[in-house]
This record gives structure tokens, C-alpha cells and sequence, in this order.
């Protein structure tokens, strides 16, 4: 393993200052999932002025929907699902105040520069590590539509939780960054990583 | 002719359900382990270390390798002297998803009416199962738990026929490289050419059941296979798409005889989570 920057959340200012595309960071604190359900939800009813049922200010979202937890256990399985689905719901959730993201895969264009204006930072777990990622997660509650089962708003405590900067507050990218690095094919590179 | 109970189909979709999403299959494995000597990412390398401690977690604790423990693709090839008794094949597949999802405490990800109200079946079934009548009196059942991830970057295309062997080559790394991160790589790559859309694909998707490393017994086919994996491999798309050495693990091509007028060419992208798993009644 290499070196990586222990967090402790919420997220400040200062922190997402200090971040760097291609960071080995690990989370302690609280975050929140919500995947492509419940950012729809979120989105809809904020659009109507309607109270949302969490003070998005300052807070990581975690796009995941976990395998059911074993009896005993907070929860199951819990690895980061594709990012760039919650795309068009993005720029609204950081406008209603949220900082960090982990998800997996690139963001669109619009993503990314919704990000540079917030300050704010998207990050990947491994994708296929939730069997790694549960032992990060020690405790977990519903705290919203609870009837979307899987895909329900859920309150994660996390410790040392690892993930890597992909775009950090300055506009950088680290995948399309990483594929001009190690690229050795004369085929043009995709903008954005392939993530526009 | 033999006799096959349904029960014993289901007893044995349900086992394959659990193991196939807990086990990594050790060609796979152990392809991720050589890959950590040659990527050149330092990061990729970190990467590929906690793809390869998750396979112990999932192994020693019972935790599913991924949360998205998929649709359950069957592949079944039923002996022509096999006679199922006590229930018809497809419920007793099905039967056996519901089973070995619930017990398994695996993640139920099936919805219905995909675009309307997407109500989650609750079961995980139904499977997408494929049927094949074979010679003999076995009854193969492939297991594949397909992740919605690398499954959404399927990709297919009709080209020219004279576009020969250099679009299917194109076509692939312009598949890789627009997935991205997307289908989790480093990724296995299963390629269908030739017959008709939904042949290509099958076969395509069918190439995924090969261990890593197993060629084509064609050797022209078998050739095109190391170009594709040599080619995919220096987008330098890397883990997880952080960039690197290391995009494919392998790249399996299946053809099929096609029309005079067609060239069809089908991408079916597997992520490093390459979850497989067989039995034989």
C-alpha cells in the first residue's frame, strides 16, 4: 500500500484546498448514500420547495446500494456503483451543498465543472471491493426512503474509509490525466476520459 | 433417456448463486496477481492490492465481492436425452435464483416494466437464461451474476463486410476507451462476430465463460485475440481507469458464419469481479 491522506469529515474548505487529483485518501466520519432514486427524489422535491429530509450542507455522498448485511452486521456488501448515472443530478445537489462524492468511473463535462465552481471533490473506491469496503462501515441507519429498500438514504459512520481524488477543486481529471500518461497508443485520447 | 429432477436444478442454481458471488474463480485471481508485477501505475498497483484483498475478505468472511451481485445469467445446455421431471426447467431456474439469492444474502437488483414504475421483483429472478439442446444425457448450468456496471457498456455494431478485421479492432478500443472506469477494469472483454445482432452478442456474452488465457482453437481468431488485448492494453486506461498498464486481462473472440451483406460485431465487457461458475447433473 502506498501513502494516503487521513480525513477526518466533514469535509472543509481547507481540507478540499489540499486535495490533489491521483490522492490516496481515507474517510473517517459520517457520509450518506443515495443512488439513482434517491437522487431523482431529492432533486424533485427540492425543485419544489418541499423539505428534504437531510441538510445536505457539507456533506459526502456515497453512491452505493449494498447487499443485504447478515444478521448481526451493519450492512452487507458496500462498493461504489457508476457515477456518471447521477450525472444529471449532480450540479443540483452541489448547489444544495454538497462537498464530496465517491462513486466510480469519470463524470460528464458538466460535472466537472460544477465541481471546480463548488469547491467541492469527487472520489472512486475500487469498484468491486465491497467485501473490503464493509470492513470501513461500522454502522449504518435509514434516515430516508426507506421504501427504496436497497437504494434508501442511509447514515454511514466510516473508519479509514480509502478512495482515490478523480476531480479535485481545481478542474483537474486524474482519468483522463492517468490515460495521457500510460497511453502508448497512437489512437487519439477520448475527452474527458471517456467520461463526457 | 435420463431422468433429471427440477429439484435438484434448483438445490443447484441456488449453490452456484452463493459461491459465484463469493469466490473469485482462481484464473481470474490469479491473472489479477500476475497483472500486479507488470503495471507500471503505482497507483494501478495499490489498485489491483485491495481488488486482491477483497477476494480474501469475501472468502473467509461470506461477504459477496460486490454489492452488485447482478442478473443472474444462466447458460444451460440440456442433453437431448434428458427428460426434467417434476416442474419445467425455466421455474426450476428461477426457483433456484429466489433460493440462493435470498439465503445468500445477495443483492436483489431486478426490477420490472424497465420503463415504467421499475418495481423490484424482490427475488432476483427472472434470470436471463440461455438454452442450448446438446447431444448426450448431462445437463451443464453456467452461472454468470452479470454486474449492471460493465454490463451497460455493451456495445454492437453492423459494419461493412469489407471492413475486415481492423474495424472489429477499432470498434473494441473505441468501446474500451469510452467505458472508462464504468465496467470496473481491469476488465475481460468477450467479443461476438458474425451471424446476426442477437447471435453476436450471445456469443459474446457466451466467450465470458472461458478461464483466462483459454484461446480460440482457431488460430486466426486466437491471433486477433492477442492483437485486441495488446491493443486494448496500451490505451493505458489502467485499474479502475486511474491510468495505467493494465486495462484487459483478456480479450475472448467467438465467431459465427454471417450474411454475404454483414459484418456484426458485438462487445460484451466483463468487469475484474469476473464471477463464473459451472456444475454438470
Amino acid at each position: 500500500m502506498g501513502e494516503s491522506k487521513a480525513i477526518t469529515l466533514p469535509l472543509t474548505d481547507e481540507v478540499i484546498e489540499g486535495l490533489r487529483i491521483g490522492d490516496h485518501v481515507e474517510f473517517s466520519g459520517v457520509i450518506h448514500t443515495a443512488r439513482d432514486a434517491a437522487h431523482k427524489r431529492i432533486v424533485a422535491m427540492a425543485n419544489a420547495g418541499e423539505a428534504l429530509p437531510l441538510d445536505l450542507r457539507g456533506q459526502v455522498i456515497y453512491y452505493v446500494g449494498p447487499t443485504p448485511a447478515r444478521p448481526g452486521q451493519p450492512i452487507g456488501s458496500a462498493g461504489p456503483t457508476t457515477a456518471m448515472r447521477l450525472d444529471p443530478y449532480t450540479p443540483r445537489m452541489l448547489e444544495l451543498g454538497v462537498k464530496g462524492m465517491i462513486g466510480k468511473g469519470g463524470r460528464g463535462r458538466a460535472v466537472r465543472e460544477a465541481i471546480k465552481e463548488s469547491h467541492a471533490v469527487y472520489c472512486i473506491a475500487v469498484g468491486g471491493t465491497g467485501a473490503l469496503l464493509n470492513r470501513h462501515i461500522t454502522s449504518t441507519e435509514v434516515v430516508a426512503f426507506e421504501d427504496l429498500g436497497t437504494e434508501a438514504i442511509r447514515r454511514l459512520e466510516v473508519e479509514r474509509f480509502p478512495a482515490i481524488v478523480v476531480n479535485d477543486a481545481f478542474g483537474g481529471d486524474l482519468l483522463e490525466a492517468g490515460r495521457r500518461q500510460y497511453r502508448t497508443s497512437s489512437r487519439p485520447v477520448p475527452i474527458g476520459g471517456g467520461g463526457a | 433417456m435420463r431422468e433429471i429432477e427440477a429439484a435438484a436444478i434448483t438445490e443447484t442454481v441456488a449453490r452456484l448463486a452463493v459461491e459465484s458471488t463469493h469466490f473469485l474463480p482462481e484464473d481470474v485471481e490469479g491473472a489479477i496477481r500476475d497483472a500486479r508485477e507488470t503495471e507500471r501505475s503505482p497507483l494501478g498497483v495499490q489498485i489491483i492490492d485491495e481488488i486482491l484483498e477483497n477476494a480474501e475478505i469475501a472468502r473467509e468472511r461470506m461477504l459477496p465481492l460486490c454489492q452488485d451481485t447482478g442478473t443472474s445469467v444462466v447458460h444451460v445446455e440440456l442433453g437431448q436425452d434428458v427428460h426434467v421431471s417434476g416442474g419445467y426447467l425455466i421455474d426450476a431456474i428461477n426457483a433456484g435464483i429466489e433460493q440462493g439469492y435470498g439465503e445468500g444474502y445477495l443483492r436483489k437488483s431486478i426490477v420490472e416494466n424497465p420503463f415504467g414504475a421499475r418495481t423490484n421483483t424482490g427475488t432476483n429472478a427472472p434470470g436471463v437464461i440461455h438454452t442450448e439442446i446438446v447431444p448426450g444425457e448431462e445437463l451443464h448450468i453456467g452461472f454468470m451474476p452479470k454486474g449492471g456496471g460493465c454490463e451497460n457498456m455493451s456495445r454492437y455494431q453492423n459494419f461493412l463486410p469489407g471492413d475486415g478485421r481492423e474495424a472489429v479492432v477499432d470498434f473494441v478500443c473505441e468501446t474500451v476507451d469510452l467505458s472508462g472506469g464504468n465496467p470496473c477494469p481491469p476488465l475481460i472483454i468477450g467479443v461476438g462476430v458474425g451471424g446476426t445482432a442477437e447471435k453476436a452478442m450471445t456469443i459474446a456474452k457466451h466467450s465470458l465463460f472461458r478461464k483466462v488465457g483459454e484461446r480460440n482453437p482457431d488460430p486466426e481468431v486466437a491471433g486477433l485475440e492477442g492483437e485486441l488485448l495488446e491493443a486494448v492494453n496500451a490505451l493505458g486506461v489502467g485499474p479502475q481507469a486511474v491510468g495505467g498498464s493494465t486495462t484487459a486481462l483478456d480479450v475472448f473472440v467467438e465467431t459465427y458464419p454471417t450474411h454475404i451483406a454483414a459484418l456484426p460485431v458485438a462487445v460484451n465487457i466483463q468487469c475484474h469481479s469476473a464471477r463464473t461458475k459451472h456444475a454438470v447433473l
